[in-house]
């Protein structure tokens, strides 16, 4: 208790922003806990932490949190963070988006800045549902999912956000579910530390909408339910494609070393000033 | 020693007209580009991408306009003057971003050089398609300042000044060139560094525990610390109070909304940028912009020397529109002719703040080959008072 009450004095906006737009039993906070705990771990000066986010449910959170906070507009929150970090490589750069806003409006912008590598931890919370605008479907609504904008059912495939990230070339990705809150603030840690780009997974319920939809109907329904469809990576390398089939795989899903663009162009820099 | 004193005299050198923008974007401090490659502007991120790394400044090249323009957006609020460059297509993409720019108040330019549209429309032929889209192409109420460059000198100088325009207001400021400004090469003489006036967006001096980031200190431009110098503050393109936060209540609304204009049209006095050649005691005047008016300038010396009192009068602020100056014009001709390469975006203007003084003439070109001399200079002989 007297552990939160210090976070929410620490980094929360708390005189000014609250109470905040989400809906009770959302799992966006809990998220927003493990990483506002990470970061006091981590002892990252709130002067030296940029959090961008974009539009919608999740990309809120910055309004909440006392760092150098940036709104910008709905699926473009890496390329606002790719500016300031590149004009000040000394800045911690976080984003945080939602699934809608990273993969579908964003999704171009994702895959280049997992290639390109600009050193950037980015979060994006999936939910499986576009939250704000009233239920409709996003790219990773599951197919055959009754949704506003899909009232017959979905008839498109869901995206796989980490395998689609990972093959772009992140130098870390990693996928964790909000009841899994050690894994989530382990996954955070690496991500924060991460030389060159990383993207962790979050997925969150969604209780107003998609828990609806799904037939779960309390927010302990759907965590129960992320509980029982969750295999850790090391154990999905013992199971069969058949017993995968349906399951959350979570863990760390690539950790790799890749020269980052500003260290590259570091160098060019140092080479060209000093001719 | 006979070496030094070569240096000190300024030389002229060719440049491209596009080279020439970053020749200007560099010297008035820019150090952070952001662009993607398209006709007629490409020239600009690739003279950027050879000469940026030298300053110590940040090039990249991004995915798409969107992100050119959203990188900007971030390396500005990271305390970085920053531009980038773009076409018609590109600039269409931009548009969203503009108007956060114009919402959120942060400083930066956009070059469009222009090109015959719409749609892919004609990529290496020039036009002046734009001028409207530049002064209302992000959705929404806003104030915009957009620059028109008719040379290769000054699309240097008027780069320098966007920045320093950027600067002053906290608004992104719009180079409007067009394809032949962009590429045509003419020799120049550079000013050297110290000669150039730069200005530098008002920074706070007050502790970060008093600084309100969009409280109005009177000037209607809020002091702009950069993230990482201690001045926590959120930054948003929804409506704002002025801490910053997310706001829907009218009185707060409004009143950014009277702010963000004024601090603009408060100051028009200031933007009052144009050359006049030739108008002491013409009874007829050219109001011509970018590569237009160079077609003017010829024409009017000719219809001179055939005893014509005609003069030019070339526009370098297209936008917020010189009512003072070109009521001044409508007042003193008896016609105007407003020649453009397009259907007529500023000859509305024109007509607008006319009031029936004076008879205003258009002469419009859309099939993406300039205005020549000779359709100018034959338009003010058959109207010629």
């Amino acid at each position: 208790m007297r552990e939160t009450s210090h976070f929410v004095h620490k980094y929360l906006r708390s005189s000014k922003r609250f109470p905040h737009i989400w809906c009770a039993g959302c799992g966006i906070g809990i998220f927003m806990q493990a990483l506002i705990r990470v970061i006091d771990r981590l002892g990252y000066s709130k002067d030296a932490v940029v959090m961008v986010s974009g539009i919608g449910c999740s990309s809120r959170l910055p309004v909440y949190v006392d760092f150098n906070t940036l709104h910008a507009t709905h699926g473009r929150a890496l390329t606002f963070a790719t500016g300031v970090k590149l004009a000040n490589p000394d800045l911690k750069v976080i984003t945080i988006m939602g699934d809608g806003d990273a993969v579908s409006i964003g999704g171009n912008h994702l895959i280049h800045a997992a290639r390109r590598n600009v050193e950037i931890a980015s979060f994006i919370v999936n939910n499986h549902v576009y939250g704000m605008t009233g239920g409709q479907s996003s790219p990773t609504t599951a197919y055959g999912t009754k949704t506003t904008s899909a009232p017959y059912g979905n008839l498109e495939a869901a995206f796989d956000i980490s395998g689609l990230v990972e093959a772009a070339g992140a130098a870390f990705v990693g996928r964790t579910t909000v009841y899994h809150t050690p894994l989530m603030e382990r996954l955070v840690e690496k991500s924060l530390t991460k030389k060159g780009f990383s993207m962790v997974e979050v997925l969150a319920q969604c209780v107003t909408y998609s828990g609806r939809w799904l037939g779960l109907n309390s927010p302990v329904e759907m965590m129960a339910w992320q509980r029982d469809n969750s295999v850790t990576v090391e154990k999905a390398q013992d199971l069969t494609p058949d017993e995968l089939a349906g399951k959350i795989v979570i863990g760390v899903l690539a950790d790799r070393e890749r020269p980052s663009y500003e260290d590259e162009y570091a160098k060019l820099t140092a080479e060209k000033l000093k001719v | 020693m006979k070496k030094e004193r070569q240096e000190e005299r300024p030389s002229q050198v060719l440049l491209q007209g596009n080279e020439a923008c970053v020749k200007g974007a560099l010297l008035a401090g820019c150090r952070f580009y952001a662009g993607y490659p398209i006709t007629p502007a490409t020239e600009v991120t690739e003279v950027m991408a050879k000469d940026m790394p030298g300053t110590g400044g940040a090039f990249i090249q991004m995915e798409d306009e969107i992100a050119s323009m959203g990188a900007v957006i971030g390396a500005s609020l990271a305390g970085v003057k920053s531009m980038t460059a773009t076409s018609g297509p590109g600039f269409s993409l931009m548009q969203e971003h503009i108007g956060y720019a114009c919402m959120a108040e942060v400083p930066c330019v956009i070059v469009d050089v222009m090109r015959a549209g719409p749609s892919t429309g004609l990529p290496t032929q020039p036009s002046q398609g734009d001028v409207m889209q530049a002064r209302w192409g992000t959705h929404g109420d806003h104030s915009i300042v957009v620059l028109c460059p008719s040379s290769v000198y000054e699309f240097f100088d008027l780069t320098i000044q966007a920045f320093n325009l950027s600067e002053r207001y906290r608004t992104p400021v719009i180079l409007l060139a067009d394809e032949i400004v962009g590429h045509m090469r003419e020799g120049v003489v550079l000013p050297s560094a110290k000669d150039i006036e730069l200005e530098n967006r008002p920074r706070p001096t007050v502790p970060p525990e008093w600084h309100i980031p969009y409280g109005d200190p009177g000037t209607g431009v809020p002091p702009m610390p950069a993230f990482g110098d201690g001045y926590r503050y959120h930054v948003t393109g929804l409506h704002h109070d002025v801490r910053g936060y997310p706001t829907t209540r009218k009185d707060e609304v409004e009143a950014l909304m009277r702010r963000l204009f004024s601090k603009i049209s408060n100051d028009l006095d200031r933007l009052q940028w144009f050359d006049s050649y030739y108008t002491e005691d013409a009874v007829m005047t050219v109001i011509a912009y970018g590569c237009v008016a160079r077609a003017g300038m010829q024409a009017v010396r000719e219809a001179r020397a055939k005893g014509l009192k005609v003069g030019l009068v070339k526009l370098q602020v297209l936008w917020p529109f010189m009512r003072r100056t070109i009521t001044t014009i409508l007042d003193s001709s008896e016609k105007v002719l407003v020649p453009e390469m397009n259907v007529g975006h500023i000859s509305r203007e024109v007509k607008r703040v006319n009031r029936g003084n004076c008879d205003v003439l258009t002469l419009n070109k859309i099939d993406g080959t300039p205005i020549t001399p000779g359709e100018i200079l034959e338009t003010l002989e058959e109207a010629y008072p």
